[in-house]
């Protein structure tokens, strides 16, 4: 076996073995059972009487059904799986004294990084298809209608995306977990990123787009659209942000640019998306193609960075 | 003498503006103990880092049984058994998972390595507390566990990274057993730093003193004494010749 084998099963193991997992996960799969359950019921009392409905399992995964949708929950509480699993991965083995252990042996450095990193997609992957499975399972029995193929395909691509977008922030903990000799720093470094994301960034992109309108012209439609459009361009430098857009363009079919309506409220939006037809699946990829591509780069990007750091660093501060 | 295991020319080790390791050449030969004394901060633990490959030096050259550790550091860590000075271990393993981890990083076939986990254990007395928790190991069982750790690769070389540390006295001596047994039993060449004089004298047959950096001597023991008392004076301490390097330096 080498040495990133023996790496990617220990850790393996040990993801799966934590009480951390547990814990996550259970909490995971509440709020999405709960979710389901709320949306599904609320979706079958409007289908009573529509005839032949379209898209209706997707809505599962869109809708909100008065508290938030799942989408937006994994665009929000993701981040944390991901911090969750990685965010003490490489200081922990530091201050206990086992990478310098596990370094004498003879396997190359970044085995070691490597099998931590598998390690942790592959948790992220099986935690986010076992809930997308028990939704779809769900859904199908309390909505009472079977997802076509073209839903079906949609929901796969969503959950790939989902797992890429978690697997980011997996790397941008473990790089924090490089960096930092101590586990509290290397936790906090990665709430405070998610913070910025999800917050600053999208907040502090009204603030940069507001200051770019000239005075007294706000209230022109040109003007608001300006504004708005510099806005969506700040905040799309927020990975929350990319899979956000990515991931709703995706699962709502209806959704024809990703860029924001304008001046329009949310009824007057309902109606035009009812009036108007649903994209074929291959066009809604198009749209969101650059954002799959963008989420693919940063954290391929983060991984790199990580990488290097890691077989650069010296062994006495390992 | 035989052939020499472990060979340095000039090696040198700078981290910032500090020189940690400063020129130091020394040989060590097959199946011999050799004592790497000074005191601390001396250089020892990172001369035994560039050895094995986990360090680079600055400049010089290092080679165990002909390989140069930073070309080839996986051979070199392949031959090599390390003891560090502060060994840690995963705390939910138990011995028999600690050792087969160990194994498995080496790459040694599941049967070998299980009948091989068995022997260690036998050897360094931990087949009682094999099933429990390393988290629940004393000081000394841990001790005997990383010994374990190196036995399982059978390595011809074993570089001992004050082994003893924290130790009580009755599991020093039987450390001191265990480290002699390797010599005798395995034929390892084994490199020793420590600070415990006493052990040193007894189980070395050379000794090397590093005083910041610099190899300041090395020889047998009855040498150093000689150079530094004068002939016939063979029968000094170990520790009266090292406080003797000490205080001039
Ligand atoms: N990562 C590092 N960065 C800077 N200096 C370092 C680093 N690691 C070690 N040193 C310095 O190198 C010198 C040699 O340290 P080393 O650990 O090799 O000594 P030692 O002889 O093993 O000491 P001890 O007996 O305390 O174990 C020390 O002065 C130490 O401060
Ligand atoms: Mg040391």
């Amino acid at each position: 076996m080498g040495g990133l084998k023996v790496v990617f099963k220990k850790e393996l193991s040990d993801h799966f073995t934590s009480y951390r997992f547990l814990i996550i996960f259970s909490l995971i799969w509440m709020v999405s059972l709960l979710i389901t359950y709320m949306v599904g019921t609320s979706i079958r009392e409007e289908l009573t009487g529509i005839a032949k409905p379209r898209y209706v399992f997707l809505l599962l995964f869109m809708s909100s059904g008065g508290f938030f949708s799942f989408i937006q929950f994994v665009a929000f509480f993701g981040p944390l799986i991901g911090i969750i699993l990685g965010f003490d991965l490489i200081n922990r083995e530091k201050n206990e004294g086992t990478l310098g252990k596990i370094l004498a042996q003879p396997i190359y450095r970044d085995a070691v990084i490597n099998g931590k990193f598998l390690a942790g997609v592959v948790t992220i992957s099986i935690m986010l298809t076992s809930i997308v499975l028990v939704i779809t399972g769900l859904g199908l029995k309390v909505v009472g209608v079977v997802p076509g193929t073209d839903e079906l395909l949609r929901i796969a691509i969503y959950l790939i995306v989902s797992i890429l977008y978690v697997s980011f922030w997996l790397g941008m903990a473990i790089l924090f977990s490089i960096i930092f000799r101590s586990v509290t720093t290397s936790a906090l470094a990665s709430l405070a990123a998610w913070i910025f994301f999800t917050f600053f960034v999208p907040l502090g992109a009204g603030i940069v787009a507001k200051s770019f309108v000239p005075h007294g012209e706000s209230e022109k439609t040109e003007a608001i659209l300006r504004q708005l459009s510099i806005q969506r361009s700040v905040s799309l430098m927020s990975p929350v942000s990319l899979y956000s857009e990515a991931s709703s363009t995706i699962i709502d079919p209806t959704k024809k640019t990703t860029r924001a309506y304008v001046l329009m409220g949310p009824f007057e939006k309902l109606s035009i998306e009812r009036f108007s037809g649903p994209l074929p699946i291959s066009q809604s990829l198009l749209i969101v193609f650059p954002y799959i591509i963008s989420i693919i780069a940063i954290t391929t990007i983060l991984f790199a960075v990580s990488y290097t750091v890691f077989l650069r660093q010296e062994i006495r501060s390992l | 003498m035989g052939n020499p295991v472990i060979e340095t020319e000039e090696l040198t080790k700078v981290y910032g503006n500090q020189k940690a390791v400063d020129s130091v050449t020394f040989s060590v030969y097959e199946g011999e103990i050799f004592g790497l004394l000074g005191p601390n901060g001396a250089g020892k633990t990172t001369v035994i880092l560039m050895l094995l490959g986990l360090t680079e030096p600055t400049s010089g050259k290092a080679k165990v049984l002909g390989v140069d550790p930073t070309r080839d550091a996986i051979k070199v860590k392949r031959m090599i058994g390390y003891m560090p000075e502060n060994v840690g271990f995963y705390n939910d393993m138990n011995a028999i998972q600690s050792l087969r981890f160990i194994g498995e990083l080496n790459s040694i076939p599941e049967k070998v390595l299980e009948e091989r986990i068995e022997k260690a254990l036998q050897i360094v007395g931990l087949e009682q507390d094999a099933k429990k928790k390393v988290g629940a190991y004393s000081r000394g069982m841990r001790q005997r566990l990383a010994l374990a750790e190196l036995l399982i690769k059978e390595p011809k070389v074993a570089l001992l990274d004050e082994p003893t540390l924290g130790l009580d006295p009755d599991a020093t001596s039987k450390m001191i057993e265990l480290i002699e047994a390797l010599k005798k039993d395995k034929n390892m060449t084994i490199v020793l730093c420590s600070h415990y004089l006493e052990m040193v004298q007894k189980l070395c047959d050379r000794v090397g003193i590093m005083i910041k950096g610099k190899m300041v001597a090395q020889g047998t023991i009855e040498t150093l004494a000689k150079e530094k008392f004068g002939m016939g004076q063979e029968e000094y301490t170990l520790e009266e010749i090292y406080m003797k390097y000490f205080l001039e330096a």
